[in-house]
């Protein structure tokens, strides 16, 4: 079958069928801003950070399928302009504060902002009341920090074969809950599941680990979010 | 300068040279005579309440935000509460000696800033010297080579800070149980460059205290000098001591009141009063009532109380210190210069021996033993003895936190102080002039306080100096923010 043909910001991309926009761009080195998205698990097209411009119309890359002939941009003004905001609120409608998190340096949601240059958000901060989940003794959840991103979700059910957690509430109300009971000591959820590992931010995470990885030597101290993916590019022969 | 029609009212500067701000109120009798002289402190206690809740190992990340002067010494005094909850009883030597490096680092950046920047134009040019002069730039200008010497010291300080941390402010290296670092060849060859300047210049900051304390004891002595108790750790065998140890009390005359007291329990010898005035507590020796049980902290209480330093050179510096009140407590409040030069030199020939030892370059970093429900931890912060006290519940959630800062500890001394320098120089005077209302800022630089620090605000205060009338009115205030 002949691969699928479409530009990034006018350059050539090739795809094969099925894969994603995001998972073009991947392969080919262009690195698309994310949150909800991760190669272990199915697109779920939440966060909207990794919204591009599809023949001019903003979409989640994500989810969006390559096809033949797209003309997508990525990193235009405009899509650069929507994430910003994004990512903004989300730090907004949480409780971020990276100076005493102990994802600091290793947090996704950190990382993009400091790629995009956010020092301060521009959106009036709103101090949702949120609660912490400390009832197991191996493993917590800081709601102040949850993006709502549904990795857990996800990676406890399609990964683990557990199905631990579930969304509960609407709107300003979401917020992610235990399916077995109200706390996560009832589940049956382990500190080796998939689930805990992949959160983005500091949400979730087993205990008594925090701060045992020294600033300068952190995930992102070594090099921004999205290197990796980059470094694919400038691998490549010209 | 404001002056209004019928009271007549005085906008005066206040204490600019302190961290953080506060409010000085003199209040006069009939006689124009001074009666009551009082630090006020704007009080901000969210911190013990936000930490509630919290995850035990955050802790020492998150109160270092309480200061942003010496963040290092909230960060270690915690992480020693929490080593004793995790039941980390003993650290492994790599642990122990890089957060000993850090603290070191943390008292010669904060001592030579304080030397330099703060009080050296008093020092340098005299209480009474043209504002313009009497500050730091005054400084820079007329003894270029100190200012510099004053950078590069702070600036190592902050290096090995950052070298042991991780950053030179608000880092994360000391951990429950231990530390998440060693120091690498390179950064310790960096430092071992520059140790020998360092040590030149720790001598020259000595002799320059020194001299000015002794060439102008006469004028110094009184000068808001409190005959106090002091209370300091000390090592088992009675050497001087800023990381373990236990608590020390001392009279004025220099008698134990209690000595190798276990952090643990400092609560049974120490009681903290509440006074309606002023929103710092006032902390007290429990076996001297609130009445004498007040007590210095700091840079002079540790020299007193020290039978000796580890170090030769600081040994040799502090023989000199107390053989000019022959081996008795000084009570010299301008004092506290001289010792706390004497603590920079033994802090850089610390830094000197550590940077020699192999177990700096250790891999064993954290140890874990049996939980405990609760912990102490105390050490000597640049600005003196400092206590954390925790309590987490078995879901690793902080219940309950106590922090006793070093400001704290002089409230009372300091309040005495304010009220003898404006007895000596303000009582009866209706014309303040710059310099004299400088005489109550320098008595209380001397304490090198941290006013934001001790109430716990996240921000900083303005300070204000106000004058009364014996009927309560107030006739002069100045404002230095
Ligand atoms: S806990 Fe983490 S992984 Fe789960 S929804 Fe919240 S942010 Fe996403
Ligand atoms: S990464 Fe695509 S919507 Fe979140």
């Amino acid at each position: 079958m002949n691969p699928i043909k479409f530009t990034i910001d006018g350059i050539r991309i090739e795809a094969t069928a099925g894969q994603t926009i995001m998972e073009a761009a991947d392969a080919a080195g262009i690195y698309i801003p994310r949150l909800c998205a991760h190669p272990e698990l199915k697109p779920y097209g939440s966060c909207r950070v990794c919204t591009v411009l599809v023949n001019g119309r903003p979409q989640s890359s994500c989810t969006q399928p390559a096809s033949d002939g797209l003309v997508v941009e990525n990193n235009s003004e405009q899509t650069q302009h929507i994430r910003r905001d994004i990512i903004e609120m989300l730090f907004v409608e949480g409780n971020h504060y990276c100076m005493f998190c102990e994802k600091s340096g290793n947090c996704e949601l950190q990382a993009i902002a400091y790629r995009f240059g956010i020092t301060a958000p521009k959106f009036a901060l709103q101090f949702p009341a949120q609660n912490v989940d400390a009832t197991h003794p191996d493993i917590f959840i800081d709601r102040n920090r949850c993006i709502l991103c549904a990795r857990c979700v996800r990676a406890s059910r399609d990964i683990d074969g557990k199905n631990v957690f579930q969304f509960l509430g609407r709107g300003a109300k979401r917020h992610l809950g235990i399916n077995s009971d109200a706390n996560l000591k009832n589940s049956n959820i382990d500190v080796t599941d998939r689930a805990i590992g992949i959160c983005p931010v500091g949400a979730l995470l087993p205990k008594r680990v925090g701060f045992h990885t020294a600033v300068g030597q952190r995930l992102y101290d070594i090099e921004p979010i999205g290197t990796a993916i980059e470094r694919r590019r400038s691998a490549e022969p010209a | 300068m404001t002056t209004t029609t019928g009271d007549r009212r005085i906008v005066i500067e206040p204490v600019t040279r302190v961290e953080g701000h506060g409010k000085v109120s003199i209040l006069l009798d009939e006689d124009n005579k001074v009666k009551q002289a009082r630090l006020h402190i704007v009080e901000f206690r969210g911190f013990e309440r936000f930490i509630q809740g919290r995850l035990l190992w955050e802790v020492p990340v998150l109160v270092q935000r309480l200061c942003g002067i010496c963040p290092v010494s909230h960060h270690l005094a915690a992480a020693k509460a929490l080593d004793r909850i995790v039941g980390a009883d003993k650290l492994t030597p790599t642990a122990e000696k890089m957060r000993l490096l850090m603290h070191h680092g943390q008292f010669l950046q904060s001592h030579a800033l304080h030397f330099f920047h703060l009080c050296s134009p008093d020092l340098l040019f005299g209480f009474d010297a043209d504002v313009a002069m009497r500050n730091v730039i005054g400084v820079a200008a007329a003894h270029r080579d100190l200012a510099v010497q004053g950078v590069m010291m702070r600036k190592f300080g902050q290096e090995i800070i950052k070298a042991t941390a991780g950053k030179k402010i608000h880092g994360t290296g000391a951990i429950p149980g231990g530390i998440n670092k060693n120091l690498s060849i390179a950064e310790r060859d960096g430092f071992l460059k520059d140790i020998g300047q360092m040590m030149t210049w720790a001598r020259g900051v000595v002799d320059i205290a020194r001299g000015y304390t002794i060439d102008n004891l006469a004028t110094l002595a009184d000068f808001g000098s409190l005959d106090s108790n002091y209370l300091s750790l000390a090592a088992a065998d009675g050497s001087y001591e800023i990381y373990d140890g236990g608590l020390r009390a001392t009279t004025c005359d220099g008698e134990i009141i209690f000595d190798h007291v276990d952090n643990q329990l400092y609560d049974q010898y120490l009681n903290e009063e509440v006074r309606p005035w002023s929103y710092m507590k006032f902390p007290f020796i429990k076996s001297l009532g609130p009445e004498h049980g007040w007590y210095r902290v700091g840079p002079l209480a540790r020299v007193n109380n020290a039978d000796r330093f580890t170090t030769p050179e600081a040994e040799q510096a502090r023989q000199e210190f107390a053989a000019v009140t022959d081996g008795k407590p000084c009570h010299v409040t301008m004092g506290y210069h001289w010792a706390r030069m004497i603590e920079l030199l033994h802090s850089v020939e610390c830094i000197q021996q550590l940077l020699n030892d192999t177990d700096l370059q250790g891999t064993d970093l954290v140890v874990n033993g049996e939980r405990r429900a609760e912990g102490v931890g105390i050490i000597e912060a640049p600005r003196g003895t400092l206590f954390h006290h925790y309590k987490v519940d078995e879901k690793d959630q902080v219940t309950m936190a106590n922090l006793i800062v070093s400001t704290t500890s002089n409230n009372e001394p300091m309040n005495r102080s304010v009220q003898k320098v404006a007895e000596d120089h303000l009582s009866g005077r209706m014309e303040i002039t710059e310099g004299m209302l400088n005489h109550i800022e320098v008595a209380i630089r001397a304490y090198d306080p941290c006013l934001s620090c001790a109430t716990h605000a996240m921000g900083q205060m303005p300070l204000t100096i106000e004058l009364y009338d014996h009927e309560g009115t107030r006739i002069d205030e100045r404002v230095r923010g």
